[in-house]
């Protein structure tokens, strides 16, 4: 408050009091309103207040803690302080090897680990020489994990987003559908999040029978239930007021900030690493790029919207690839004996096992493929010396993972360069000048993971 | 093809590493300076399972694995990088600098195009990639630390992907700086999405960037001592206790290396 | 705590207890820590599907000072200890914690500078929930067992003895490691848990 105008615990002022005196005469409210608003001699002038959001609240996506500096309800100052989930992934992935990498980097940004792993897989996968003998089988399964993964990702920005404006309905219908994905997951790799599944050299295992069909359920059933949150939010005027001209961010501010994904989307660039520097068989898929002008939260919420009914596309086309009829020998693994995990697992009575023709093939059959798969599990290949940056759009922005390998059967140093890390340095530049309460509309549209932004 | 580290003298720019020598018959030929070349690197490795404390039986205990000569890629570099690397060359002749001068180092391996820049002149070819419009790299998507203790004079590196979104390129700007000296110059006036990751490779490597703003630390508590991704910070765990033995923590278990 | 923490043992504390353990366990509020992945499990889990509003759970506390339970999901870093006390700290009595992970229980995976290698190092922890993330059914199972446990708890004097009595349990048994049971004094080898190996 501001300089108090009588001293600690004295209803009257006496004779020489400290502070300003005001006097109240009635009918003169706007005198007293003038007169506190001036900055006196001993006061500050405003009073600002420090209010420190985090890092345990429920509307911060995670442990991130934002120190604000208030003028009343304005933000003067935002300053993003992480952190506090940092894990020491990229420490511990020197310490595996290049297969075991992979379980430790699809726990970064946890929404989307598969995009971690194929960002890591890529690069692993050009230093080994190998980018071209992948699999077209295994390319576009991994296209498909991808794309259902940022089904699920932009499912799991869209409903906090809503939970965090007030709008638990759009939660609960995102957790729904969410749901329904992490099922088709938990059927073709096993678990629900955190797979591994995406590993150098191809996938670890082929789709299971009966999995197209769900997917193509799925398919066919996800624009309705898109529709539904769009039904809620798309024209709702209590959420055109929280976010429509909120945390504006335009194309020098994105460029300046280095800012990629669906937030640059927003300002009108239409970059998408998908479509002008493709990988995993991208550039043969029909889908488009949305795009905004808005530079708002409202604009990125609906870019994400938008990209959620591009994914269905693409895995439709996914699935039309997959289902063709397929040659003898199709695998989704390399078939270089030195570097293709070897293991084929399949559904036993109890439970995901080595598949018994595989027992039979490396028992029985072939010493050598004994021998390939006992140093494939315990020493792993060797990648040649050098570094390599791979990229790709993941739903939060620019994924990249620069590798640097010795030679050896680990890595040498791993960084994953996570969107969510970078955009959430353009905070203060979209919060600073609005009201608190557009803080937590500006941090749902950047959308990010704190695993990410921490690793 | 590969490219870990450099020789003791620093070398001069997009130096050959074959010699080609067809005329001269008593003059070694290219494998065998290669193999020289190798066995003049120092020894990184001795043994293939990292076994101390217990006698390695294994009968590779006397195995000796050296470390990788460096690369130095000689032009043509092929795809769009020769364009990148002339017009670097001539945006910074307007600035009375060579291009030989900034960058002492190119190489070209698996595709992408890496420019070993001193660091004293990296601000100036940070700002000429980016300003000029014949390079436009407008996106620096960020910097990492690598520490490679053994290379002496230049153990810490620091690695900038730079991405020209109006020609669709990539280069990779990677400096040295040595331990005892660890100043690398700030790029945050020229690409403030650096702001973030400089402070983390602070955190990480202890490069200090000359000219950040806030150069605190960021991922790590604020108070806490030494920069833990370096290579001779350990890993920090503990031995995990199962039921009747315990595991020692990864970084002091055997392994295949 | 209450009136019925002064009641004498006997028949009349057991059947408050009784009346005090269905109470507790309807209620309980959880203050959910969310951190990394296994917050993410727990959104699921007061989704639509896995619903934890069966339990009346769906209302989680955003004020410590008004939550019963802390679900700690998801590694806890370095940096992120001493908040975690802090947030225990403010929760007023009684309270639970569920320690939901293996980053959470152990330090899971991540067995480095940064990751508490288990929140037990911090907190007192109720229930130890394994799972890379745990599913949302087997946060259901273990809440399911804490409910179980606050159904049971004691009051008054029998909290008192029955907190002597588990206290002199763990101080008599011996470590899972021989080498580690000479630092236990006063113990014999019939105290070791079943399993333990023993011999040099």
């Amino acid at each position: 408050m501001t300089a108090p105008s009588h001293p600690a615990g004295g209803a009257s002022a006496p004779d020489g009091a400290e502070g300003r005196v005001y006097n109240v005469g009635g009918a003169d409210w706007d005198e007293i309103v003038a007169a506190v608003g001036e900055p006196s001699d001993d006061s500050h002038g405003e009073e600002r207040i420090v209010v420190n959001m985090g890092p345990q609240h429920p509307s911060t996506h995670g442990v991130l803690r934002m120190i604000l500096t208030l003028d009343g309800e304005t933000v003067t100052e935002l300053r993003p302080v992480i952190g506090y989930l940092h894990t020491g992934i990229e420490k511990n992935m020197e310490f595996r090897t290049w297969t075991q990498g992979v379980t430790f980097i699809t726990r970064a940004d946890y929404l989307m680990p598969f995009f971690n792993e194929t960002a890591y897989c890529l690069a692993v996968e050009r230093l080994l020489g190998i980018e071209d003998r992948i699999p077209e089988r295994a390319n576009v399964i991994r296209v498909l994990m991808m794309e259902l993964n940022r089904i699920s990702s932009h499912l799991t920005g869209v409903g906090p987003f809503g939970l965090e404006v007030g709008a638990s309905t759009v939660f609960i219908y995102a957790v729904r559908e969410r749901e329904r994905t992490l099922d088709l997951f938990e059927l073709i790799t096993g678990l629900r999040m955190n797979h591994a599944y995406i590993r150098p050299g191809g996938v670890s295992q082929d789709l299971p029978s009966g999995a197209i069909e769900k997917l193509r359920e799925y398919v066919r059933m996800m624009p309705k239930q898109f529709g539904e949150i769009r039904a809620l939010f798309d024209h709702s005027p209590v959420f055109l007021a929280r976010t429509k001209n909120i945390a504006y961010l335009d194309l020098a501010g994105c460029m300046a900030l280095g800012v990629t994904g669906p937030m640059l989307r927003t300002a009108g660039l239409p970059w998408d690493l998908r479509k002008s520097q493709p990988y995993c068989g991208y550039e043969t898929y029909e889908f488009d790029v949305p795009v905004r002008q808005s530079c708002d939260a409202y604009g990125r919420y609906l870019v994400r919207m938008d990209e959620m009914d591009q994914s269905l596309r693409i895995i439709e086309q996914c699935l039309d690839r997959l289902e063709g009829p397929r040659p003898a020998n199709d695998p989704v693994m390399i078939e270089d004996a030195k570097i293709g995990w070897p293991a084929r697992l399949a559904l036993g009575p109890d439970g995901l096992g080595p598949a018994p023709d595989h027992i039979a093939h490396i028992m029985g059959q072939s010493m050598e493929a004994l021998i390939h798969h006992f140093k494939l599990v315990t020493e792993g290949f060797r990648v040649p010396a050098g570094q390599a940056y791979a990229a790709l759009e993941s739903p939060r922005g620019e994924l990249g993972c620069h590798v640097v390998s010795d030679g050896g059967t680990r890595p040498y140093r791993v960084h994953l360069r996570d969107p969510s890390f970078n955009n959430l340095q353009s905070l203060p530049a979209m919060a600073e000048g609005g009201l608190v309460a557009d803080v937590i509309p500006a941090v749902a549209s950047v959308d990010p993971v704190m695993g990410g932004v921490d690793r | 093809m590969t490219e870990t580290n450099q020789p003791q003298q620093p070398p001069q720019a997009s130096q050959p590493s074959q010699v080609s020598q067809a005329d001269d018959p008593a003059a070694p030929d290219a494998a065998e300076l290669a193999g020289r070349e190798r066995l003049s690197e120092p020894v990184v490795r001795t043994g293939m399972f990292g076994a101390e404390g217990t006698p390695d039986t294994s009968g590779y205990g006397g195995l000796q694995v050296r470390q990788q000569p460096p690369v130095f890629s000689s032009r043509p570099y092929g795809s769009y990088f020769d364009d990148i690397a002339d017009a670097l060359g001539s945006s910074l002749e307007q600035s009375d600098l060579s291009f030989g001068d900034a960058v002492e180092r190119v190489v070209v391996d698996r595709g992408e195009l890496t420019f070993h820049v001193r660091r004293e002149h990296l601000p100036a070819v940070a700002r000429r990639l980016r300003n000029d419009p014949t390079l436009a790299f407008e996106l620096c998507t960020g910097v990492s630390g690598v520490h490679y203790p053994l290379e002496a004079g230049r153990e810490l590196r620091a690695v900038y992907h730079m991405v020209s979104i109006t020609r669709n390129r990539r280069l990779r700007v990677e400096v040295s700086a040595p331990d005892h000296d660890p100043h690398i110059p700030s790029l945050v006036d020229v690409y403030p999405a650096n702001d973030w990751h400089e402070r983390e490779t602070w955190d990480f490597f202890g490069i200090v960037f000359d000219g950040h703003p806030a150069l605190t630390r960021i991922e790590m508590p604020d108070d806490w001592k030494g920069h833990p991704q370096r290579k001779d910070y350990p890993l920090g765990g503990i031995p995990v206790e199962y039921r009747g033995a315990t595991v020692p923590p990864p970084d002091e278990r055997r392994g295949y290396e | 705590m209450g009136v019925e923490e002064s009641l004498p043992s006997g028949f009349l504390l057991t059947t408050v207890e009784k009346v005090a353990g269905y109470a507790r366990k309807s209620s309980v509020w959880p203050a959910t820590f969310g951190l990394a992945c296994c917050a993410i499990e727990l959104m699921a889990t007061g989704g639509a599907r896995h619903d934890l509003a069966r339990f009346g759970m769906e209302r989680a506390s955003n004020t410590p000072r008004q939550a019963d339970l802390m679900i700690v999901a998801g590694r806890v870093s370095q940096k992120m200890a001493p908040v975690l006390r802090q947030i225990y700290d403010q929760m007023s009595d009684p309270k639970w914690v569920i320690s939901m992970g293996v980053c959470a229980s152990s330090g899971g995976m991540f067995n480095n500078y940064s990751i508490v290698q288990g929140v037990d190092h911090i907190v007192p922890v109720d229930i130890y929930l394994p799972g890379c993330p745990p599913r949302p059914e087997m946060l259901l199972d273990s809440i399911v067992k804490l409910h179980d446990k606050i159904q049971n708890m004691k009051l008054g004097a029998d909290r008192d003895q029955e907190i002597t009595d588990l206290e002199q349990a763990r101080m008599r048994r011996l470590p899972l490691v021989a080498s580690l049971r000479d630092s236990v004094p006063g113990t014999t080898a019939a105290d070791a848990p079943e399993g333990t190996v023993t011999g040099p």
